[in-house]
């Protein structure tokens, strides 16, 4: 009773529950490409969350990576080239 | 068909077309001496902004995190095409703050109550979090979570897209 009363302080809103919360912290991890593979159920939250961190991180990184070699790329090929290309990529 | 399914391909395509669409316009603007770093690098950030906005607007206001992160694009730009008025970019970051706390929840506060030292790391990861998700700042927990699932997954479709046209381009 007490513990539901201390959770359950916050004004307004929804009555946010642990059970809530850890859905939403296990369908987090089957996002992530490494945790996927392990025993899913012995991960902490705390864990889940930093691997989340160093995933958006990482894959932030990529796009840069990826605008950058598609600037350079696009210094150097022709638009009648582009235009085939993306005609193809639409179907 | 599983719906999720369905929705992640239709994503794909929506952002496909915009990014695509977004980056002819930039070929088309490419000056004559195109293969100066400067113009590299001035091209480089274009294309960058172009991927953010095109997968935000294929999200459209849906998400919280991509209203925020269009929240972030016009006012940059707005700063860019308005470079004099330095006023002008912090009305712009605190009305956008202001419209997403108004569309989400309050509660910042929101300490799960785990026990062990489990709890403090999972609040230091929350903020941590909060500053890499669009909007985060204003989000509580459980919307957070919510945000970051659907975060992720757009982020991954972009990557694929973006991957498959270097590898087209690189031919």
């Amino acid at each position: 009773m007490s513990s539901r009363r201390s959770r359950s302080r916050q004004s307004g809103g929804s009555r946010i529950t642990d059970d809530q919360i850890n859905d939403l912290v296990i369908k987090l991890q089957q996002l992530l490409p490494e945790i996927r593979n392990r025993h899913s159920d012995k991960v902490s939250a705390a864990k889940v969350l930093q691997e989340t961190c160093n995933y958006i991180r990482s894959l932030h990184r990529e796009v840069d990576d990826l605008s950058e070699r598609l600037s350079e790329l696009l210094a150097t090929t022709d638009n009648a080239q582009a235009a085939i290309i993306r005609s193809l990529l639409m179907q | 068909m599983n719906p999720q399914h369905l929705n992640a391909s239709s994503l794909k395509s929506r952002f496909t077309r915009r990014f695509l669409r977004a980056l002819t316009k930039i070929n088309a603007q490419k000056p004559i001496s195109s293969s100066s770093p400067r113009e590299i690098f001035q091209r480089y950030g274009r294309i960058k902004a172009a991927a953010d906005k095109s997968m935000a607007n294929s999200v459209r206001s849906r998400r919280t995190w991509s209203r925020a992160m269009l929240w972030k694009l016009r006012s940059r730009s707005y700063r860019q095409a308005s470079s004099g008025r330095r006023s002008a970019v912090k009305t712009s970051t605190t009305t956008s703050h202001q419209a997403i706390r108004k569309k989400t929840n309050h509660e910042k506060e929101n300490k799960p109550t785990k026990t062990g030292e489990d709890q403090v790391g999972f609040v230091v990861q929350a903020d941590e979090l909060r500053e890499l998700v669009p909007g985060g700042e204003a989000m509580d927990l459980c919307n957070l979570l919510d945000e970051t699932a659907h975060y992720i997954k757009c982020l991954t479709t972009q990557v694929q897209v973006m991957k498959k046209i270097v590898d087209f381009y690189s031919l």
